[in-house]
């Protein structure tokens, strides 16, 4: 594939790379620019962190699971390019001095760049912002000091208004469509390819398992394929809008819902993800899948000039199987809007708050008439070998008054509904009792009772 | 005067701009060839079939080697000798590398090795601490015991006896630079090899066994690592020798490093421990009997783990004084990684066993545990002694306690908490407060010395050199301050350099927190040394004693004349004086007889305290820790703003060891937590959110460097105060003790509350 991208100001045209090579690997092993670290490979440590720009605005990345057709046509800022030209260090990495931000310092330049991103994109909450990046050595306190000493700084004069890529645009490539329509006959013709969206799972497919992908198809080209459309009567997004995007978009019709996004991984992460991929890869795990479910969201699926929508949960079929056919591919999900007032809350249960994968993630939706629930549409995820609704417990809490002792019975039914498994994340029976007092919680908030630790303040 | 000053880290301008290299961001010397192990994904079985057909026919594959191609000793253990670079007929290990891949790129030997065919004929695995013990898979034949008095028979006259086991996890180190090695061939087979180690001298020295050469054919250097923790003190001798070994055989330079899943499952770890407790207390809760049976998960092989069993068993009293006691440790072989040195070395378990009979016999008795502590430190005013006959001196615990109490609001707090636990269901909140003394010194007594090179240049520059190693802690910036200090010179003045065993030979390992105490001592012993030549010139150059020259500011005087120590610095060169010198320390007045645990193998005590408050979630066990207040003593400290900073990291390690960092392995024994995807070290929004450090203002009692004390290790232990307000938290839900295990993830906390309401 050929490749323009803009890198630390400058131009770089790249012809006939490998399609899945890492920006970090091309950084480190053809650029020379050992700034940027491999820590982990998988995207879970940020120590590769890298900037990139582009008409969406300012994200960091990890550039470990970033392949190089995913910055064309954009603007990729290292760490060696913070500074100013006349080597003026940027107001993130003056204070990460000053503070004592750094000990080994192996993990610093992916802070310096998540800061210095975070700072272009206003972003003020640093636990938010420095999730994807792990230190080991510092316990974070001085971090957090210099993130907060940086942020009272204006953002350095050459990194304000980066451009959003080379002056002559991105590299064009056979492999890499800018409609839909392109994608369903390129996908008709290659019905094998892989589609790779935000690569943070197909990454791992190339750095862990060392698979050979084949022919990929990237899909961020597709601007269409981006969009959140919000409609009176529903909210439509496009498979590759990523996490973020839905993330922000929820805030206002679905707090609860984006709140949990907030956990969604890591800023890194979520900035390259989408929802597209959260759904098609079929993972019980995903976290997008079961508050999706719990709205009544419904997938759209295209196989060339035929579209067809069913209901997200019937999509999942069993463990690793999904009701796509080969050569089809996601296009959007829909979630049905009307004025009724959002009921949704999601709970994530993992061993870590943030950046980690669900143990357990309940998405509850009940909606009451009288002091008597009218409705009740709960799905999980990490309870099943795909996310699931939670029939017996629905059909025990429909028609029932909204009770303490409505809710004791019905915690019940989590037993007929979920024969979970026994992994590293958790147990069985731990998640078994864990989601069924989900419920309990979700009534316990109904009632203006906190059960949030994170709320707690001393 | 540099010394005492908060200067940044050495190389914090280069971390922040990328710019500080580590091994893998060194420019590749030409023809470099890079390695990949094959592993085994059998945890114990005989190899009965190797076809590495498919590997070899790899694109890019050079070589690859099997134990039978090896030259020479096929060997990377520390001391023992039971631990082979590559397997030989049987494997011990779910992860144990049988062969090695030499390639052209890093990728093209990681995809040539996933592609052998092993068989492996697999036999019955000893994965778990129970089963090894039912087996009697013992090192060193069975337990070691220690003893004072007689604890089995004062244990009836005690007027409560209290009973327990406690299982606590191991711990990934996760330094965030993987292991990595460079090794490049020289004239007559000579061997220089960059390794990202704590113990380049060890790497110099199994290197030479590997190539069968002395040690002076083969040279190590180290500039930093990227995180260690104790994690590079063995850990990266597999990969330094390959590489060696490699580069003997091909000609050609060749560089190693673990992709991150690789490292977490070759590498060791923290030493997972099972604590099963008997104490008897008086009604005051005063201990007069106390039995430990310390369960060690060693793995396959011995690597460090005698040590840090030992460790474990001399820090079973952490901050009390038990009158009667027994310590049995049971060093088990498993079939799992060979567990290894991490910050504390066994320290941390040893406290965490005490503690929690502490907290135990607190709740039994209706105490606040503090109470119970209290009543239980050693004495300041009568030194006693410890369990193996070392006097307490200059234990200042007492004190610290009672000024964090005081700075904590403790006692207001711990009433807070309870209030909110009576008004509240679904949250319930914890505070404890834990104190630490930890024992500086290596208790193997000849690691405790350390070498230094200091060399001035006649325009007044400055090099040091000594066998410490910079891990991020700080050391060559403390070190250099010594130096500076010492000439009465401003820091820019002095140039840090690489650990390199061409230029001070024979050293320790940076390990045990030791490495300002003995490389500071050792780098002042060589200041002193060409300041004395100095002063003795510019005496008799300007008719003065030379105790009557100064070094300060920059400048030199004698009487009334003030030259630049540049000046100085010529005129010695000019009248033929070195200014070049070796320093030496070794540490005074330790001994040690590991046989029968008697002795007085540390130098002195470092201490702490932290009060901890969190609180959780009964629905689902999840659980935040709000505050956290530390008073800490580092002596003199001789930088405060790096002190701190290894106060603030290793509390957080700490906790992170007893909260989400879970170790899991499946039943055949394969590692599931093998990246940090599965394996959760805290993120930054788990830090406390209300985090104060202080550093008590005292200096340490024995004559150690400015009168400083080691810092590294005794702060993670600090940890075990959230861990206790977690139990804390679980115990109000109920009135049965609720035996929480470590880790204390949401499900295990989960668990405890249930058990606590039964």
């Amino acid at each position: 594939m050929d490749i323009a991208f803009l890198l630390n100001g400058e131009t770089v045209n790249l012809r006939g790379v490998d399609p899945t090579t890492t920006v970090l690997d091309w950084l480190r092993e053809t650029r020379g620019l050992t700034g940027t670290k491999e820590g982990c490979n998988e995207g879970d440590c940020g120590a590769c962190t890298v900037m990139v720009t582009d008409h969406s605005g300012t994200h960091p990345l990890n550039g470990c699971i970033l392949f190089l057709p995913q910055i064309n046509g954009k603007a990729l800022t290292t760490v060696e390019g913070l500074a100013s030209p006349e080597g003026d260090l940027h107001p993130v990495q003056s204070a990460m001095v000053d503070h004592h931000g750094s000990q080994c310092g192996f993990c610093t330049p992916g802070f310096v760049v998540s800061l210095a991103a975070g700072q272009i994109s206003g972003e003020k909450d640093h636990d938010l912002q420095l999730a994807g990046n792990l230190c080991r050595c510092t316990g974070y306190a001085p971090i957090v000091r210099a993130a907060a000493n940086a942020a009272r700084h204006p953002v350095p004069k050459w990194l304000r208004a980066l451009p959003e890529g080379p002056e002559m645009g991105p590299a064009v490539n056979d492999f890499q469509p800018t409609s839909t329509e392109a994608l369903a006959d390129l996908l008709t013709a290659h019905p094998d390819a892989t589609l790779v969206a935000g690569a943070t799972d197909v990454g791992l497919w190339v750095n862990k398992s060392m698979r050979d992908l084949g022919t990929v198809i990237f899909l961020n080209r597709i601007r269409e394929m981006q969009r959140i459309e919000i409609a009176p009567y529903m909210i439509r997004i496009g498979a590759v809008a990523t996490v973020e995007a839905l993330r922000l978009a929820m805030q206002k019709h679905h707090p609860h819902f984006a709140a949990m996004l907030d956990r969604f991984a890591s800023a890194q992460v979520r900035a390259a993800a989408t929802v597209g991929g959260n759904i098609a890869n079929g993972s019980p795990i995903g976290d997008t899948p079961p508050p999706l479910i719990a709205l009544g969201a419904m997938v759209q699926l295209r196989k060339g000039d035929n579209t067809r929508e069913i209901p997200l949960e019937d999509f999942f079929i069993d463990y690793g199987k999904q009701d796509r056919d080969t050569g089809e591919f996601v296009e959007a999900v829909v979630i049905p809007r009307d004025n009724s007032p959002d009921r949704l809350k999601v709970y994530k249960l993992s061993k870590r708050f943030d950046q980690d994968i669900s143990a357990v993630l309940g998405a509850f939706n009940i909606t009451l008439a009288n002091d008597k629930v009218t409705s009740a549409r709960i799905a999980f995820g990490g309870m099943a070998g795909t996310p699931m609704r939670a029939a017996a417990v629905e059909a025990a809490l429909i028609g029932k008054p909204w009770t303490r002792d409505t809710i004791r019975k019905a915690k019940w039914s989590f037993a007929e509904d979920f024969k979970p498994m026994t992994d590293m994340r958790a147990s069985s029976g731990y998640r078994l009792e864990a989601a069924a007092n989900m419920l309990e919680r979700y009534w316990l908030e109904d009632q203006d009772m906190s059960t949030d630790v994170r709320e707690v303040a001393l | 005067m540099t010394m005492g000053k908060a200067l940044a880290h050495d190389s914090a301008t280069l971390h922040v701009t990328g710019a500080a290299r580590y091994i893998d961001d060194l420019p590749v010397p030409t023809g470099c060839l890079h390695l990949a192990f094959g592993l085994s994904k059998v945890a114990r079985g005989v190899i009965t079939a190797v076809d590495l057909t498919e590997v070899r026919t790899a694109p890019g594959v050079v070589r690859v080697l099997t134990a039978a191609d090896l030259p020479h000793v096929n060997d990377i253990s520390s001391a023992a000798h039971d631990e082979p670079l590559l397997a030989t007929g049987e494997v011990h290990y779910h992860g144990q590398p049988i062969f090695l891949v030499i390639a052209t790129s890093h990728r093209a030997a990681r995809e040539a090795a996933a592609r052998a065919k092993v068989e492996i004929s697999a036999k019955d695995a000893i994965l778990t601490i129970d089963q090894a013990v039912s087996l009697r898979s013992y090192f060193e034949g069975g337990p070691l015991t220690w003893a004072r008095g007689d604890a089995e028979a004062v244990m009836p006259e005690a007027d409560h006896v209290i009973e327990g086991e406690i299982e606590i996890g191991g711990q990934e180190h996760f330094y965030l630079e993987g292991q990595v090695s460079l090794a490049e061939p020289q004239d007559n087979g000579d061997m220089v090899v960059k390794s990202s180690t704590q113990h380049p001298t060890e790497i110099q020295h199994k290197v030479a066994e590997a190539l069968a050469v002395p040690f002076h054919a083969v040279r190590v250097e180290t500039r930093r690592m990227g995180g260690g923790f104790g994690g590079k003190e063995s850990q990266g001798n597999a990969l330094a020798i390959a590489c060696a070994v490699a580069a003997h055989l091909t000609g050609q330079p060749c560089k190693m490093r673990y992709d991150r899943d690789d490292d977490m499952v070759i590498t060791g770890k923290r030493h997972d421990f099972k604590i099963r407790y008997k104490a008897g207390v008086d009604k005051r809760g005063r201990f007069l009997a106390v039995e430990f049976d310390q369960f060690v998960r060693c793995g396959w092989s011995m690597d460090l783990s005698l040590p840090v069993a030992d460790r474990a068993m001399l820090h079973a009293d952490n901050a009390y004084y038990l009158p009667n006691v027994r310590i049995t440790s049971h060093r088990l072989k498993t079939n799992t990684c060979s567990a290894t040195a991490f910050r504390g070395f066994g320290g941390p378990q040893g406290v965490m066993g005490i503690e929690r009979v502490v907290d135990h016999v607190a709740h039994q008795l209706g105490l606040d545990p503090l109470v119970v502590r209290q009543r239980n430190f050693y004495t300041k005013s009568k030194v006693q002694e410890t369990p193996y006959g070392q006097p307490v001196k200059g234990f200042i615990l007492p004190d610290m306690v009672k000024t964090l109490v005081e700075s904590s609001d403790y006692h207001t707090r711990r009433g807070a908490v309870a209030t909110w636990n009576d008004e509240n269901e679904t949250l319930k909140r914890g505070i404890a407060l834990t104190p630490v003394k930890f024992g500086i010194s290596f208790t193997l007594t000849q690691m405790n010395q350390a070498g230094a090179l200091v060399n001035v240049y006649s325009d007044g520059s400055i090099t040091i050199n000594h066998g410490g190693t910079e891990m991020g802690q700080g050391l060559f910036q403390k070190v250099a301050q010594v130096a500076a200090s010492g000439f009465g010179i401003g820091i820019g003045d002095v140039r840090i350099t690489a650990t390199d065993t061409g230029k001070v030979p024979n050293t320790s390992a940076t390990a045990a927190s030791s490495g300002s105490d003995l490389n500071g001592m050792a780098v002042k012993a060589a200041v002193d040394e060409i300041r004395g030549r100095m002063a003795r010139l510019m005496g008799q150059l300007y008719q003065a004693k030379p105790r009557e020259v100064k070094f300060k500011g920059g400048k030199v005087s004698v009487g009334q004349e003030i030259l630049t120590f540049r000046d100085v610095a010529r005129l010695c060169h000019e009248n033929r004086v070195s200014l070049s010198a070796t320093g030496f320390y070794a540490t005074p007045d330790i001994s040690w007889d590991r046989t029968i645990g008697r002795g007085n193998p540390f130098y002195y005590f470092a201490h702490g305290a932290a009060v901890t408050e969190v609180v959780m979630d009964r629905l689902t066990g999840e659980n935040r820790i709000l505050r956290c207040d530390i008073l800490h003593d580092a002596g003199q400290s001789l930088n405060p703003a790096i002190d701190i900073g290894q106060i603030e990291g290793g509390y957080v390690q700490g906790a992170g060891w007893l909260t989400t960092e879970e170790l899991v392995w499946d039943d055949t024994g394969r590692l599931r937590t093998h990246a940090p995807s599965t394996y959760k070290i805290p993120a930054c929004s788990d830090r406390p959110e209300v985090f104060n450090i202080a550093l008590w203002n005292g200096k340490n009692h024995v004559p150690t460097i400015y009168r400083s004390k080691a810092v590294g290790e005794p702060p993670l232990m600090l940890g075990i105060s959230a861990f206790l307000a977690l139990s804390h938290a679980a115990a109000a839900c109920g009135e049965t003790y609720p035996n929480l295990h470590a880790p204390a993830t949401p499900e295990r906390l989960f668990f405890a509350a249930k058990r606590a309401a039964k």
